[in-house]
């Protein structure tokens, strides 16, 4: 139960914080990548300045946690395991990046501007789009990743 | 500088920041929307709870927010289906495949000095830039 009570409250601040940004707007996103127009003089920064607000804030909670043995409700700390940068890592950001280019949605957006479906109209379903073709190729991946003949590098 | 929101942003940050943190020191899970996500088919029960409560959160604040304070504004979907569903499935692919996105790397990896998550951040940055530069300008679209 405790364990739920702190998922959903990261859930909830997490979900406030990408509204509150405007990072659900594929128009902000989109600004920020749009290097091009640094030159212009119209780049909008806000995507590298949430950043600049948020790591130093996780840094806060990991520093934290440094001094504990265990986190306050769990057994332990489940981080990830794997050290190497590495060929799948590589081109697995490779592409989540042009998808992200190619629509300005990442997953965190794309479900909040899904669940705001539910009192807006607006890009309802262009999202549903978006967010079921994810959810196919997360599944699409995982199938992928369960053969056994997947070469290794 | 067009459309450059600074309070807005900090502020936003500083929660999703504050998200990360209560994860990690409370539970030790990292806050990645993808991981959390893409994990909930393969999940045992105790851990598809504590995924589940993320998402519902994640998902609930937006309306809420709504509810409260008027709809947030957002512009700039592409209407084409083509563009979403490419989108989608590379962001469906790519996140798995890569261990994360731009939370799960580019906040909660950063914050622990990840060398993984640096790479992989840089390498989702420049081709998102790349993409938008290409649709934007080059091709024109």
């Amino acid at each position: 139960m405790k364990r739920f009570v702190f998922a959903l409250g990261a859930g909830l601040l997490f979900g406030l914080g990408l509204t509150m940004s405007a990072m659900i707007s594929p128009a902000k996103v989109l600004g920020f990548l749009d290097v091009a127009k640094i030159r212009a003089g119209t780049w909008d920064p806000s995507l590298a300045l949430v950043m600049a607000t948020a790591i130093p804030t996780a840094w806060l909670g990991v520093a934290l946690a440094g001094r504990r043995a265990r986190p306050l409700a769990d057994d332990a700390f489940h981080g990830p395991t794997a050290r190497r940068v590495d060929r799948r890592l590589l081109a697995g950001a490779a592409l989540f990046g042009i998808g992200w280019g190619l629509v300005g949605y990442c997953p965190g957006p794309a479900l909040a501007v899904l669940a705001l479906g539910l009192v807006d109209p607006d890009g309802r379903v262009e999202t549903w789009m978006f967010v079921a073709a994810m959810a196919a190729g997360m599944a699409g991946f995982s199938l992928w990743n369960r053969l056994p003949t997947r070469p290794r590098n | 500088m067009s459309g450059f929101t600074p309070f807005a942003a900090a502020a936003g940050g500083v929660l999703i920041g504050l998200a990360a943190a209560l994860l990690w020191l409370g539970i030790g899970r990292i806050a990645g929307i993808s991981g959390i996500l893409g994990g909930l088919a393969t999940a045992g029960r105790g851990d598809r709870a504590w995924r589940t409560a993320f998402l519902i959160g994640l998902m609930a604040a937006p309306v809420l927010y709504a509810l409260t304070m008027g709809v947030p504004a957002r512009s700039g979907l592409t209407p084409s289906p083509w563009r979403l569903i490419l989108g989608g499935l590379l962001v469906g692919v790519g996140t798995r495949l890569g261990g994360g996105c731009t939370s799960g790397h580019g906040v909660c990896g950063l914050a622990r000095f990840s060398r993984r998550s640096l790479a992989a951040t840089l390498t989702f940055m420049v081709t998102a830039m790349a993409t938008v530069f290409l649709l934007r300008h080059a091709l024109g679209g």
